[in-house]
């Protein structure tokens, strides 16, 4: 076992014990918390990828700024703990029990797919994660994609605004 | 030239459709005159081809377009004029004629729009009789037949605010209708046999594609749809309610045309009659029977009309009897003079009741000679003409059927002249009742008495006119020789039956002229005797007894009729509507409609308008989506084996 | 690595964050569940970008294609975040709670 196994397991049991807790915890500002550190895990597993560019862009973007905002919003809304009553005990069974119906259905899908047996992911190795490479791609064949999306942000700025608007 | 023959139905069609549609805009003298016109023009050009005919021989067939093209089997709407189709073109517009002239007097008390309505389909059932008449196959034929059914139902029911009248149109309909079944079950036999109904193939050599039991079955049905129209046993209870529609209506109607079809029919396809002598007995037997039966009805009855629709009824026995010994022209020759002294009669009687305000029963008439003396004589002649007293026509029709009967078989004869010296006594019983003695009416009729306008004399008087000479076209061997022209003019329309019968020759002799006048004589007696009991007629309000009270109550055929037909037939429908319909029909489509409604209601409970459920199914679908693409070929596996 | 665990943990990741959506009542937790979810998609998104042997794809760019869309679908989760906190904070301003389950004017 080298050192990329044992990092690949350990990232991924974070990522789900991080996740898990997120469900789990009662406080939404804990929940922001943890799924930050999902992130975290997250970004290390790109690293471990070699998408670099990816990783820092998911620190940045995600951790950085969806996540603050996110907390912005509860301490807008003062949440410290979830006051309210809890959900029916049911409700709560079921959709456990459809989430692992669901992991069930994927996994068995993945496993036994012809063209996923015998292939291996490229650890540690390979450029394609290099952000020369990526951007010679994305300012060349998706340059229109990459404008668009100036336009998608600007609409939903615009978007934000006229919904937040007090009247 | 021979496109004339077109133009003969176009005027009455035109006529229809000018009264009936414009019949708000239009005064009374226009409608009368439209109405009346369009059958006089069709006359006229009924003349000019009757002389054609009679100069040329049978006109050929003309094929308007055609009207059923399905695969091999074509029919032609074709129109045939020839020696039989010429001359009851003739009776019909003729007769027609001058009753669309008396309707205008009779009928003018009807506001504009239903007086409009009355001669729309007066000039209709006009069309429909001379389709019937002029048709080139039995389609055509059908199709006038239903024709004149419909109209008959409609003018019968033409005061239809009264249920009474209309429960009679119903009937009548609905009485056509069980004979038309026949008649058409007769057509689809000979379709199916000759692969056409045009009367050129079927009579061209019958018995190549005939076997003796197909002949007797299509005559049979044929026969039956005769019934029905020609009011025959059993099917004859609708004629004497048909009285419930106006006078000139029963006149034509019930008198002189459309009840004829029956007896058009037979003649037309009398070669396939004559290949079948068991049903022609049936017929001389089943026309004897009504004649006689009609007859002892019309003894006991009180109401003027009922008594000639009962003497209709009888008559038209007698027709079927001559065509059912074979005797084709003596038939169609009582056709024509019974269209005369029977439409005179019915007018006369229109007359009467128009100068008594309506009022219909003998019992209260009496000695109205002297207040209306034109109807009074052209009534007297028609009642002579119809006893058969020589020499007016009925004498000589009426005897070219008894003397085929004698030959054929002597009890025929027997009972046939029984029932003539029935039809003597009765009639003259309605003359005196009517116009003999001392009036018996109400002080306010009397005062109402006068003799009617000229549009209703005229009429009269040339329909006596003819009842009186019409017979001289069909004077008998024994008479003058060569004398009767009638039956050389429709000699070939009947040839292949007399070759096929092998008719005897005439036999002249003075056997049949004892018979003759003997049978004269008696009538003469019948006809004094009841015109002294009847001179003499007072009027009780005893009921009737015995024989009497049966008679009178008509045999109690229409009870019986509805014991056994109406009553059960009604406690099916009965059934049929609450149990299969109520229950089953509409609880089954209802009950798809409430399962409709159910199933909606519950699957809206899915609406729950929380969002969370929503991914809950969203989630669950694509598991179930993934599991079924997934195992795609097992699946499709199994569902082939169910299926 | 077998390219099985990192879909494996992608596909855990993913059924982790649809059981959060469906089971918590707080909108923005349930929010949370769906970022976390775009990521567990991203994930394998880039797993399977460095997959080798490679599946050959006419006119793709090797693994690039893969990342780029990584790429873009974090614009997109950008934008959605911004668009939907502010949703939620008017249905705040409203109904005084984030609770979903007040949100049922769909009923029926």
């Amino acid at each position: 076992m080298d050192i990329t196994q044992i990092l690949f397991w350990v990232l991924s049991a974070v990522a789900l014990f991080a996740a898990i807790m997120v469900l789990v915890s009662k406080n939404p500002v804990h929940s922001v918390l943890w799924l930050i550190v999902v992130f975290f895990a997250i970004s290390g597993h790109y690293i471990l990828l070699n998408a670099q560019f990816l990783a820092i862009v998911n620190l940045i973007v995600y951790a950085g700024a969806i996540m603050v905002l996110f907390l912005f919003v509860i301490m807008l809304m003062n949440l410290n703990a979830e006051s309210d009553p809890q959900k029916n005990i049911w409700m709560k069974v079921i959709g456990v029990v459809t989430g692992g119906l669901l992991l069930w259905v994927l996994v068995s899908a993945v496993r036994s797919a012809g063209e996923m047996t015998a292939r291996e992911a490229l650890l540690k190795k390979g450029d394609i994660g290099l952000i020369q490479n990526l951007g010679k791609i994305l300012f060349t064949d998706y340059a229109v994609p990459f404008e668009i999306s100036s336009v998608l942000f600007l609409s939903a700025m615009v978007g934000a605004v006229v919904i937040g608007k007090k009247d | 030239m021979n496109e004339l023959v077109y133009l003969v139905p176009l005027f009455p069609l035109l006529g229809f459709l000018i009264n009936g549609l414009c019949r708000k805009q239009l005064s009374k003298t226009l409608t009368g005159v439209i109405g009346s016109g369009a059958i006089l023009i069709s006359f006229i050009i009924s003349i000019v081809l009757f002389l054609q005919v009679k100069a040329n021989g049978a006109l050929p067939v003309h094929p308007l377009f055609t009207f059923i093209d399905a695969g091999s089997f074509k029919i032609d709407f074709a129109f045939q004029v020839d020696q039989l189709s010429s001359l009851f073109l003739l009776i019909i517009t003729g007769v027609g004629f001058l009753i669309h002239v008396y309707s205008t007097s009779y009928m003018h008390d009807e506001e504009g729009p239903h007086f409009a309505r009355y001669f729309a389909y007066l000039n209709l059932f006009v069309f429909s009789m001379l389709l019937l008449v002029m048709g080139a196959n039995y389609v055509i034929m059908f199709i006038g037949w239903e024709g004149v059914g419909l109209c008959s139902y409609l003018l019968i029911g033409y005061w239809f605010k009264n249920d009474n009248y209309n429960y009679a149109a119903k009937k009548a309909f609905i009485m056509n209708r069980i004979g038309d079944l026949g008649f058409l079950l007769a057509i689809f036999w000979i379709i199916q046999k000759f692969h056409a109904a045009d009367y050129a193939t079927v009579f061209n050599n019958p018995g190549a594609a005939l076997s003796p039991a197909d002949v007797t079955g299509i005559t049979l049905l044929l026969f039956v749809g005769a019934t029905g129209k020609s009011a025959q046993i059993p099917l004859y209870t609708w004629l004497p309610d048909a009285m419930a529609g106006p006078t000139p209506v029963s006149a034509l109607i019930h008198a002189a045309t459309m009840v004829t079809a029956g007896i058009y029919m037979i003649a037309r396809t009398n070669i396939l009659y004559t290949m079948a002598p068991s049903v022609q007995a049936v017929i001389a037997i089943i026309g004897l029977a009504t004649a006689v039966f009609a007859a002892t009805i019309a003894l006991k009855q009180n109401d003027i009309k009922k008594v000639l629709a009962y003497s209709t009824v009888s008559q038209l026995g007698y027709m079927f009897l001559g065509l059912g010994v074979g005797a084709y022209t003596g038939a169609v020759f009582h056709v024509m003079t019974h269209a005369f002294f029977k439409a005179c009669l019915f007018l006369g009687a229109g007359s009467v009741i128009h100068a008594m305000g309506g009022e219909q029963d003998m019992r209260n008439m009496g000695g109205l000679k002297k207040y209306m003396p034109v109807t009074q004589v052209t009534f007297l002649l028609s009642c002579l003409a119809i006893a058969g007293v020589p020499p007016f026509s009925g004498f000589f029709s009426k005897d070219a059927i008894l003397s085929a009967a004698m030959e054929k078989n002597m009890a025929l004869y027997i009972v046939g002249v029984l029932g003539a010296l029935l039809t003597a006594f009765y009639m003259f019983r309605l003359y005196g009742m009517t116009f003999l003695g001392s009036f018996r009416g109400t002080h306010d009729q009397e005062h109402h008495l006068h003799e009617s306008p000229k549009a209703i004399t005229i009429p009269l008087v040339v329909l006596a006119a003819l009842a009186v000479v019409g017979g001289f076209i069909g004077i008998p061997e024994v008479f003058v020789k060569d004398g009767n022209w009638l039956e050389k003019f429709l000699a070939p329309v009947f040839a292949r039956s007399a070759q096929l019968s092998e008719a005897k020759p005439a036999e002249g002799g003075s056997m049949e002229l004892v018979y003759m006048f003997g049978v004269a004589a008696i009538i003469i007696i019948v006809i004094v005797i009841a015109w002294n009991k009847f001179k003499k007629y007072e009027k009780s309000t005893a009921p009737e007894t015995g024989l009497g009270k049966v008679l009178a109550n008509k045999w109690y055929v229409d009870e019986i009729y509805d014991a056994v037909f109406v009553r059960p037939l009604n406690a099916l429908a009965g059934f049929l509507k609450n149990v299969v319909e109520k229950s089953g029909i509409d609880g089954f489509v209802n009950g798809i409609g409430r399962f409709v409604q159910y199933s909606s209601r519950q699957l809206r409970l899915l609406q729950s308008g929380l969002a969370g459920s929503y991914i809950l199914y969203m989630v669950l679908s694509i598991v179930v989506l993934f599991i079924i693409f997934w195992n795609q070929t097992q699946i499709v596996q199994f569902l082939s084996k169910i299926f | 690595m077998p390219i099985q665990y990192y879909l494996t943990l992608s596909a855990v990741l993913f059924c982790i964050g649809v059981a959060g959506a469906l089971t918590r009542r707080n909108a923005i937790i349930i929010f949370m569940c769906i970022e976390l979810m775009l990521n567990a998609v991203n994930l394998m998104l880039v797993a399977l970008s460095k997959m080798t042997p490679a599946p050959v794809i006419p006119g793709g760019n090797g693994g690039t294609d893969a990342q780029l869309f990584v790429f873009f679908i974090m614009v997109v989760a950008a934008a959605e975040v911004s668009v939907g906190l502010a949703i939620i904070v008017m249905m705040y301003r409203n109904v005084h709670s984030i609770d979903v389950n007040f949100l049922n004017r769909l009923k029926n």
